[in-house]
């Protein structure tokens, strides 16, 4: 299933605002990324060129290559609905669609395309996926209860779940925690050591010690002054960025000399 | 000091606190009247506005102003002296603020009461079974202008709700840049044309087709639908944007295209308040009258065809009994009355429609 994304000199651009320059990384699949860095340095900015939700926002635009399967995700034919398919995403507040039960949230992909499908093939669509979000025990009797009814962390499990629930390749995950106190992360941080055997997952954190915890390979973004763009100082293996980065600002942010 | 027992050197160390001779302590409490001070005043003041009007020395309205200034100056004196200037103040703002709901209040109770009591004169079953063909003097209903009524404004909704639906849907998913402040500024300008100039287009636009002599129940719908689509606008506009983002961002990230997740996403979840939106613009155009009045004209016959000849309305019959009556005046008259009775009824209804609507539609935590 996970696939490999490889970026090359991506800039990033709101209207003429560049706001990240020149990222250049190679995702790896079945591993876990963190990206880590100071507030407004442009890593949820970032993870969002990734699966094209950033032209949502009004005038934005990027340059630059992101490779996925030999294809450009930028290239002129691409429909970023498709790439939507492909790569999933989980966002920094949990949320459930407010007018749908737990049940119709899992399966919320699939009905929001109106894709048909058998009853019992839903049924086992919605419990593989909300066991693969640790969250099965803890709904399977209220199904049909509306899914903002759950507590923060339960809601985030269940956007994962939804997330889960469409088969993507690649998983984006935004600060999934941030929100979430210490038992719900720990549940979320087992769920991404589980996921990753079947996906590619790219998590944005501002905890470097949930970084260290659960990704194979750390990216390390900056920004050179402000007002300056952003850009990727450096990324590597996660136990070689926390014991001996290569560049001194990685070492100043990690050791709390900044940031 | 004094106070503190001193038998022993632990005690002094205790938890007795600092010298009260040389800390002042905060002052926390101050005087208060007592609990039915303020009904107590007011009852004073009425009673003393009373017997003034009573032994002649004023008339009612101006027996009421005394009596709501003396309240007001009385309790803001005495509860100046007893417990400060601050909650006098207080006590002087809520009498102000009373007064302006009460004057507020006034025309509204007394035009419902005015209705309801002169309404009720011929509130029957003949009024309602019956319309006005060959009917003089006495008897005589509105069965005609009711669906006249009921169909006119049913006509108007399904010409309005789309449009303005699909406006508001464009003005806040797609519409960026000058088109969509054009629309929005000419939304506004619709907001205040005067009713009877909606009336007027409908009858240039038709009578460009049918000639000067056309009156229709249709053309009445396209008026009122040109006083309705500005409130449908407006209302879902208002409604759509307080979808959050996240929704539409959440259902995009499952690869959703734009138009189903406006479909299946946006729209649902705004459900409650365009649909109640949507009932409260019906409730302000359905007592319309001069739009009606000219594009559709009156008739004392059942006629339930919107696309032949004229029709009767609520708002029209009103008028027209009322406008010219006949001889004795008191029947027309009465049914005048009793048909406003009947629209006020009726928004009501729409209204009561639109709370539920609100609260069976919204999204549900439980």
């Amino acid at each position: 299933m996970a696939k490999r994304i490889e970026v090359n000199g991506l800039d990033i651009y709101y209207g003429n605002f560049l706001a990240v320059q020149g990222v250049s990384m190679t995702i790896q699949p079945q591993s876990v990324t963190a990206l880590i860095g100071p507030s407004g340095c442009g890593k949820s900015t970032f993870l969002r060129t990734l699966n094209r939700m950033h032209e949502l926002v009004p005038g934005a635009r990027v340059e630059g290559k992101v490779v996925m399967d030999d294809q450009d995700l930028y290239g002129a034919d691409v429909d970023p609905v498709n790439v939507r398919r492909q790569i999933g995403m989980v966002f920094q507040r949990p949320n459930p669609f407010p007018t749908m039960s737990i049940y119709d949230n899992v399966v919320a992909g699939v009905k929001l395309n109106s894709k048909r499908m058998k009853k019992a093939d839903m049924d086992a669509l919605v419990e593989r996926s909300l066991r693969a979000a640790n969250l099965w025990d803890e709904v399977k009797d209220r199904l049909s209860k509306p899914g903002s009814g759950l507590s923060g962390g339960q809601q985030q499990r269940l956007c994962i779940a939804r997330a889960v629930a469409v088969q993507p390749e690649v998983l984006l995950m935004d600060e999934p925690c941030s929100a979430l106190d210490p038992i719900s992360t720990m549940a979320i941080e087992d769920l991404m050591m589980q996921l990753k055997s079947e996906y590619t997952i790219v998590i944005v954190t501002h905890n470097m010690q949930q970084a260290a915890r659960v990704s194979d390979t750390t990216g390390f973004f900056n920004l050179k002054a402000v007002g300056e763009p952003g850009g990727l100082v450096e990324v590597d293996a996660t136990d070689k960025i926390f014991s001996n980065p290569s560049v001194q600002a990685t070492e100043d942010y990690i050791s709390g000399r900044f940031g | 000091m004094s106070t503190t027992p001193t038998t022993s050197e632990s005690r002094e160390a205790g938890p007795v606190g600092p010298d009260k001779a040389d800390l002042q302590p905060a002052r926390l409490t101050h005087g208060s009247l007592p609990r039915r001070a303020a009904p107590g005043v007011l009852l004073a003041a009425a009673v003393l506005g009373a017997a003034l009007w009573l032994l002649g020395v004023f008339g009612p309205v101006a027996a009421t102003l005394l009596a709501a200034a003396l309240y007001t100056a009385g309790l803001y004196l005495w509860s100046r002296s007893v417990e400060g200037a601050r909650k006098a103040f207080d006590r002087f703002v809520t009498a102000m603020v009373t007064s302006a709901f009460l004057l507020a209040l006034l025309p509204l109770v007394s035009v419902l009461f005015t209705v309801f009591d002169r309404g009720f004169e011929r509130f029957d079953a003949e009024f309602f079974t019956y319309s006005m063909r060959n009917v003089v003097g006495e008897g005589g209903g509105v069965h005609h202008a009711l669906f006249g009524t009921l169909i006119i404004t049913g006509l108007a909704t399904l010409i309005a709700v789309p449009i303005g639906m699909l406006t508001a849907i464009y003005l806040v998913e797609y519409g960026r840049g000058r088109l969509a402040r054009y629309i929005t500024f000419f939304v506004d300008v619709m907001t205040g044309i005067p009713s009877i100039v909606a009336g007027l287009f409908a009858v240039a636009l038709f009578q460009l087709f049918l000639g000067p002599a056309a009156r229709m129940g249709v053309m009445g719908a396209v008026a009122l639908s040109v006083l309705m689509i500005p409130i449908v606008v407006r209302s879902t506009e208002e409604m759509l944007k307080l979808v959050p983002n996240e929704l539409r961002e959440a259902s995009f990230a499952l690869a959703v295209p734009k138009w189903r997740t406006i479909m299946k996403v946006v729209l649902p979840t705004a459900a409650a308040g365009i649909g109640s939106g949507v009932t409260l613009a019906i409730a302000r155009v359905i007592g319309e009258t001069a739009p009606l009045l000219v594009a559709v004209g009156m008739t004392t016959s059942d006629n339930f065809n919107p696309f032949d000849g004229r029709m009767a309305t609520l708002s029209v019959f009103s008028y027209t009994q009322y406008a010219s009556p006949g001889v004795p005046p008191v029947f027309s008259l009465d049914r005048a009355w009793a048909a406003a009775l009947t629209l006020i009824l009726i928004v009501m209804v729409l209204n009561l429609l639109a709370r539920l609507i609100a609260r069976f539609f919204a999204p549900k935590t439980r």
